[in-house]
């Protein structure tokens, strides 16, 4: 079966930091993954390089970016344009070829077309965030990821948005999120990703991640900050 | 890049206050620039105190010289008041009503009369440095022309009177005698006396006295001369170097509309790019959806084109009141586009460097002004360093290039265009390269 996104050896320096150290996983269409780890961990730069905001230093990505959706952490959206506006002008850019129904579409699917006309600025930050969302998926791309998408959301837009995902997940697209909540994960991901100091440390179901920890059950959170400090203690003992 | 610049556009629209701004701004920059280059310093205000008798002159030969006639000529530099006396002017002075006074006392004439002393004038002063500074410099220039302009006439009735003692006549002066043998005649009537003199030591001392004759009329008719180069040693004689002078109306209208375009080339281009940075758009546009120099490009264009537009508008407009050789306007033209091109690259190259529209608007500001400021500092107006540091500066950026290659195409000054257009071509390219440099940092 092939990968819907196939990742090897992508590592990333900023002077002396290396915030991505060798980083390789591969993700199968229809997958909800999340990407876990403390701050600084290269969760931003490991998906902005997907994405092909940033350029690696080594590595390889695939498919091609453009084929790639990407919402980023803050909503990248031009907030004296409607919502229309905004949807066309990035149809227009990802070459869609009837912008108009990919437009009509997609305000459909998310539950924003009553907002159409509305300039973005005037929106609240769970609908800007829905915009920021869509505008990453009016490519319709394969895979999509999403940078921290719920930070700014309040419950119910939280939950809104996560049936939103579960939906495009079952309609065979790859989603990538990255989370510092760890029970978003542990409820809507299939898979986990835990990334810490440039390296991916795990690479599995979030019950797996649980049982790794050692605690003998829980939440994931508890998992995600036992199985870091036992990372950490390794990593001392081996220096 | 046609749908970045219809977005552009669309979202200009959207932002009245923001346009506004960004055309009333600059030209009312460009105007206050414009109309303090195109007028003079102000007159200063001064009060006049005259205490010489009414119609009082200074005798000079046969002619009569008029002490108020140069006082007044000395009063043409400055907003002259006449006050009563010495003591209202310091009143005057001192409520700030005048900046200064001049006193003419009333033995100014009898003092230059008796040719023993100078006559003198007493200024008072109160003010600022900056006003002292003015009123100083400007008496002191008036005061030379009326000093050249009495010297001048005393020179006439001197020479007057020469003319008279060398083709004789009438010398005017009271107790000369009314038919005066010309200096000029003697030699030739002592010639026809000797004639008919025997010899002997009285035709031998009329011989000494006919050559002394000769030589007093010859020297006498030199002094002339030099007593017109006494009047004046020193006279100007201009040659203006390269092209034609520019007059200076149509110089404040070169410099108004090349800080307009300045400023609304830079002002867009720099908010522009810098807007894509703070809607965080800048890193979905630029992850192959669009390449850096069509973004680039299209903000330059965009920039580029609106400025040019604006600055073409002002030369129309202005070209109503000031006479402009509209024959010259496919030149007027090419030097707009070349400088709003100079000045979008600039906007860019800030823009890309600017995380915020308006740190990017600020930066902008900061520079742009005290650049166009710099580039119209003359030379010789500062210290020789400095101006080598000014010349510098106004060569990195475009503002001096811009208004050269403007001014040669509407005044036909020089330089000529070409090499002003050259240079800004090249600075589009220096700043276009360093905003693509900009815009590769972390996104």
């Amino acid at each position: 079966m092939s990968h819907a996104l196939q990742v090897q050896g992508l590592t990333k320096r900023y002077g002396q930091l290396t915030a991505l150290d060798d980083v390789g996983f591969q993700a199968d269409p229809g997958e909800l993954v999340a990407l876990l780890g403390p701050n600084g961990a290269g969760k931003t730069t490991l998906l902005s390089i997907l994405a092909g905001a940033q350029q690696a230093d080594a590595g390889t990505v695939q498919p091609d970016r453009r084929l790639i959706g990407w919402a980023p952490q803050q909503p990248a959206l031009y907030s004296k344009l409607t919502v229309a506006e905004n949807l066309a002008f990035f149809a227009r850019l990802e070459g869609v070829p009837d912008v108009e129904a990919a437009v009509a579409g997609m305000l459909e699917q998310t539950g924003l077309a009553e907002r159409a006309r509305e300039q973005v600025g005037r929106l609240s930050g769970g609908n800007r965030q829905r915009v920021n969302v869509a505008i990453g998926l009016i490519g319709a791309p394969a895979v999509l990821v999403l940078d921290e998408p719920t930070a700014s959301l309040d419950p119910a837009q939280r939950e809104r948005l996560w049936l939103f995902l579960a939906g495009l997940a079952r309609a065979g697209r790859t989603v990538l999120f990255s989370t510092h909540n760890p029970s978003e994960a542990q409820r809507h991901a299939t898979r986990a990703l835990v990334l810490d100091r440039g390296r991916l440390l795990f690479d599995g179901t979030p019950g797996l991640l649980v049982e790794r920890s050692g605690l003998g059950g829980g939440d994931l959170e508890q998992a995600l900050v036992a199985f870091l400090a036992a990372a950490g203690e390794q990593d001392a003992q081996s220096q | 890049m046609t749908w970045l610049l219809r977005k552009d556009l669309l979202i200009l629209a959207r932002s009245r206050l923001l346009v506004a701004l960004l055309v009333l701004y600059p030209v009312a920059i460009a105007l206050l620039i414009g109309f303090a280059i195109s007028r003079g310093p102000s007159r200063p205000r001064v009060a006049i105190v005259d205490e010489t008798a009414p119609g009082e002159t200074v005798q000079v030969g046969s002619s009569r010289v008029e002490v108020a006639r140069y006082a007044r000529r000395l009063f043409s530099e400055v907003d002259a008041v006449e006050v009563a006396s010495r003591g209202q002017a310091v009143h005057d002075i001192s409520s700030g009503d005048v900046l200064a006074a001049v006193v003419i006392p009333p033995d100014i004439a009898a003092k230059v009369s008796s040719g023993t002393g100078q006559g003198q004038l007493e200024l008072i002063y109160n003010g600022d440095a900056l006003e002292q500074s003015l009123v100083q410099s400007q008496l002191r220039s008036a005061l030379a022309q009326a000093n050249l302009g009495f010297s001048e006439q005393i020179q006439r009735a001197a020479a007057q009177a020469i003319e008279v003692l060398l083709k004789g006549g009438n010398l005017g002066v009271l107790g000369a005698p009314e038919d005066l043998v010309g200096l000029n005649r003697i030699p030739g009537l002592l010639r026809e006396v000797i004639a008919h003199t025997p010899a002997g030591p009285q035709r031998d001392a009329l011989v000494q006295v006919q050559a002394f004759a000769d030589f007093a009329a010859q020297n006498l008719s030199l002094s002339k001369r030099v007593l017109a180069t006494v009047g004046q040693p020193i006279e100007v004689h201009s040659v203006l170097l390269h092209g034609r002078r520019t007059p200076l109306d149509a110089f404040a209208v070169v410099v108004a509309v090349s800080v307009s375009v300045m400023f609304l080339a830079v002002l867009l281009a720099a908010g522009g790019l810098a807007l894509e940075r703070e809607e965080n758009a800048l890193a979905r546009l630029i992850r192959g959806l669009l390449s850096r120099q069509r973004l680039l490009a299209g903000k330059g264009l965009l920039a580029g084109v609106c400025s040019f537009l604006v600055g073409l508008a002002m030369l129309a407009g202005v070209g109503a009141f000031v006479p402009l050789d509209w024959g010259r306007s496919p030149l007027w033209l090419a030097a707009l586009a070349a400088g709003a091109a100079g000045f979008a690259a600039l906007g860019l190259a800030i823009g890309a460097l600017a995380r915020e529209v308006r740190a990017a608007s600020l930066l902008g500001i900061l520079l742009s002004l005290p650049l166009a400021l710099l580039a119209l500092v003359p030379a010789g107006a500062v210290g020789h360093g400095f101006y080598d540091v000014i010349q510098v500066v106004s060569f990195v950026f475009p503002f001096k290039a811009a208004l050269q290659a403007l001014d040669a195409a509407v005044n036909d000054s020089s330089p000529a265009m070409g090499l002003p257009v050259v240079h800004l071509l090249v600075l589009v390219a220096a700043f276009g390269a360093l905003a693509s440099a900009g815009l590769r940092r972390e996104v």
